[in-house]
């Protein structure tokens, strides 16, 4: 038996680790959908047809898991969470109310349209429809970091407490909701989004380029090698763009956490004592492999830029001071606060090296011709994931022991009759659920882009008007 | 199971901020408005994914493999518009009464999971089903929808009684309330069914839509039977309100009888929504003012302070009519039949 409150973080920690996967596909693809229709219905050419067709296969199969994987989050507040939701529900409940009537509703209507309506709608509506699913997805991001942003830098609120029992109440909303750790959190989860599903898309297609190229798949018209050569250049001019913003406006966001969480940023640091001139290592490895997930391990083997977290956190100045977590009042598990931050940023300058090597391989007139380049696109299709995993881990883990930073504890929040039985009982429920869950996806959707879109002649059979659809009216 | 928790420090913390206990907007308190929002968005919610649900137990019942294909066509573009409604009822219930949220949510810890684990099979396996063609996969995900659509109303059902009946476990009545939802979203589902295929499918849901309303009917009496055991509950049940409520439920049943012997599907489904909003009518009627009964939070102790309630009652005062707007489009971009072939 795991005890209530281990049991229901983690519980939390594995829905949250599952579901982003799916929010992040649907961001990330929806404005490449907006793309496609756009063009598909300005010039009638059969290639973005066939695009919009195959991501939207993509976009359903996420959306549909996205949205139960969802509503065991919201679900989990309740269940899990009670006295958090109890005691900050006025603050905390507001935002995914709006979420679901002002954001999800927009998504779920529209996609309905989207998927199914080609040939019952008019081209505008159908248009209008790949907007407001990508609009919906956006503004679902929008409610769900207003809510977490509050959790990380809570303001506008009062507290109360009778007998022991806390209440926060809302006395500003533009303080609370307005939060200043909305726009980094936006930006680079939206960023992140939209460059993780370009990694994606250039991975997909290098490996079915390099297959065509340089396995000598036979290309049957040509037609599906065109499709596959056009997604690699759509994926990288957005990879070329997001890169390199990811990993700029990623700084200004470290900065920001720097000042309003300096215990996160001094587990991402793994500084103990307060001290100035940090460095900032680069590669840091322990030379006792005992010693990996120590992060006051003292024999570390380390490349590190003097000065450079104090740089980092101060905006400039090497010689800046940072608190040591020693400093805090407990602390979260630094080690994986540290990987994580680390491996986050190291894949932000890989994805950037990567788009600069594919931008200049396009230049040079052999992007088809790189294998090596093929290949290390093939390799990262996923990576832009992982890196949004990580970010959320260094997010959400870096700022334990707090649920609300400051104001209430994470295991004050727990649902105080809930027993170990229970717990551990939805606990393995999950594990086992979700592994089941995420191979089932990965399995189809793995199926689907090793067959790549429909075949021409299916795709001719579709946009003929079946009988039974051109006869339908009211027969009430 | 699981112990109360009564926050009444929301009333407490107002006293002492000197902010009126009861925020009145136009005659109306925003608590009494809320209480009826967030049941009507229960009672939204079980009507529409009510259909969805009553096509997969209908799916259950139909071996052909086209019928089976039409069912799942058939609710394709709405199911996840309608399941959104669960998302804002939990939402709501979350943002105006999150001491009642808390409590209810905590203590029906496994039936919440239970739902949850339903709504993920039955919300997974029409993606998946189209997938793959062959035999074994279809048979397994159709067993999953099926299951799903099943086990969903069967289990909220039972949560929506225990919350009235301010139960831990699980009462007698409150799995007959379970399964009148399920027989309901049969009848629901049949008349769905009948506007959304067309062929031997269609013909034979009327039948179906009959059976399943007097099974709901005849499931309603045993309901009202085991709640006049209950003292508080039969005493709360002798008002006009609910008399009223359980008189319109059986006027509704039989209109939805005779609509579907003529053969008006749209009527039917209408009287269908009529039985399911009595239904949550009924609940809520029993309940006010308390919110639920073991806190025993009144809808003026448990709902959320003056600016925090102001600013949702603005929110959902400008975002539900876009929202009512959104499912016009839908609904009237996929009037009549459904081609099993329709998508992408």
């Amino acid at each position: 038996m795991v005890d209530p409150a281990t049991a229901s973080r983690l519980q939390f920690a594995v829905t949250t680790v599952v579901h982003i996967i799916f929010p992040v596909m649907s961001m990330g693809l929806a404005p490449f959908l907006v793309y496609f229709t756009w063009k598909e219905i300005r010039t009638g050419e059969e290639l973005y047809e066939r695009l919009r067709r195959f991501w939207t296969k993509i976009f359903a199969v996420s959306f549909a898991v996205g949205t139960v994987t969802g509503l065991v989050l919201e679900f989990e507040f309740g269940t899990n969470f009670a006295a958090f939701s109890a005691a900050a529900g006025e603050l905390f409940g507001g935002p995914l109310a709006v979420e679901g009537m002002m954001a999800f509703f927009l998504e779920a209507t529209f996609l309905g349209v989207f998927v199914f309506g080609r040939e019952r709608v008019s081209d505008r509506l159908y248009f209008v429809s790949s907007v407001m699913v990508g609009l919906g997805t956006w503004l679902s991001a929008v409610w769900i970091l207003v809510a977490n942003s509050w959790m990380q830098t809570p303001r506008g609120f009062e507290v109360a407490r009778e007998s022991g029992q806390l209440t926060i109440l809302l006395t500003d909303p533009i303080a609370a909701y307005a939060n200043p750790r909305f726009p980094w959190m936006f930006v680079h989860m939206q960023n992140a989004a939209v460059l993780s599903v370009a990694l994606f898309m250039a991975g997909i297609a290098a490996y079915h380029v390099y297959r065509r190229r340089h396995l000598g798949v036979v290309d049957e018209g040509n037609l599906d090698g065109e499709f596959w050569r056009a997604t690699l250049k759509i994926a990288l001019v957005v990879l070329i763009v997001t890169a390199p913003l990811q990993v700029l406006h990623g700084d200004a966001y470290g900065r920001h956490v720097a000042e309003t969480q300096p215990q996160k940023f001094a587990a991402m640091e793994a500084v103990w004592e307060t001290d100035s001139y940090v460095p900032e290592y680069i590669i840091a490895f322990p030379t006792s492999v005992d010693d990996l997930l120590n992060p006051r391990a003292k024999d570390i083997f380390g490349i590190g830029i003097p000065g450079g977290a104090s740089w980092l956190a101060s905006g400039g100045n090497p010689q800046a001071e940072i608190t040591g977590l020693n400093e805090f009042e407990g602390s979260p598990p630094v080690a994986i606060v540290f990987w994580s931050f680390r491996a986050m940023v190291a894949m932000g300058f890989w994805f950037m090296l990567l788009a600069f090597w594919a931008g200049y391989r396009w230049w040079t007139g052999d992007l088809y011709e790189d294998r090596l380049l093929h290949k290390a696109l093939m390799a990262s299709s996923v990576l832009g994931i992982v890196g949004v995993e990580l970010g959320w881990i260094v997010t959400e883990v870096g700022r334990q022991p707090w649920v609300i930073q400051g104001v209430m504890k994470t295991t004050e929040g727990v649902s105080p009759g809930l027993t170990a039985a229970e717990a551990t009982l939805t606990l393995a429920g999950f594990v086992g659920g979700y592994l089941v869950l995420l191979s089932l996806y990965t399995y189809v959707i793995g199926r689907l882009i090793r067959r790549g879109p429909a075949p021409r002649e299916e795709a001719a059979d579709r946009d003929a008007p079946s009988p039974a659809s051109a006869g339908a009216g009211e027969d009430d | 199971m699981t112990e109360a928790i009564a926050p009444s420090a929301t009333g407490l913390a107002s006293l002492e901020t000197g902010v009126p206990l009861e925020t009145v907007w136009f005659g109306v308190p925003l608590g009494d408005l809320w209480f009826v929002v967030v049941f009507a968005f229960l009672a939204i919610f079980l009507f529409l994914d009510g259909w969805d649900f009553g096509v997969g137990a209908i799916f259950a019942l139909r071996d052909d493999h086209h019928e089976r294909e039409q069912c799942l066509a058939a609710i394709g573009p709405f199911w996840d518009g309608n399941e959104v409604w669960l998302v804002v009822f939990g939402g709501s219930l979350f943002a105006a009464f999150p001491a009642v949220y808390a409590a209810l949510f905590s203590r029906h810890y496994l039936l919440l999971f239970g739902v949850l684990a339903a709504l993920i099979l039955r919300g997974m396996a029409p993606e998946f089903y189209e997938q793959r063609e062959t035999e074994g996969w279809q048979t397994w995900w159709g067993r999953a929808f099926v299951v799903g659509s099943v086990g969903a109303p069967f289990l909220l059902g039972i949560f929506t009684a225990n919350w009235l009946l301010g139960v831990d476990g699980i009462a007698a009545a409150s799995v007959v309330a379970g399964l009148a939802l399920v027989a309901l979203n049969v009848a629901s589902g049949a008349a769905f069914l009948r506007l959304k295929t067309t062929g031997p499918l269609a013909d034979e849901m009327p039948d179906y839509g009959i059976r399943a309303a007097a099974a709901y009917l005849a499931l309603v009496v045993v309901l009202l039977g085991l709640l006049a055991l209950r003292p508080a509950v039969r005493d709360a049940l002798v008002a006009p309100g609910p008399v009223a409520l359980v008189v319109g439920s059986v006027a509704l049943g039989v209109g939805f009888v005779v609509a579907a012997r003529r053969d008006r599907p749209y009527v039917a489904l209408g009287t269908a929504g009529g039985m399911t909003g009595a239904f949550v009518a009924l609940v809520a009627v029993l309940l006010y003012p308390t919110v639920e009964p073991l806190t025993g939070l009144t809808v003026e102790e448990a709902i959320i302070g003056a600016p925090a309630v102001e600013l949702l009652t603005v929110g959902a005062a400008l975002l539900i009519p876009l929202v009512l707007t959104y499912f016009a489009v839908l609904y009237s971009a996929f009037s009549g039949p459904i081609d099993v072939e329709e998508s992408y």
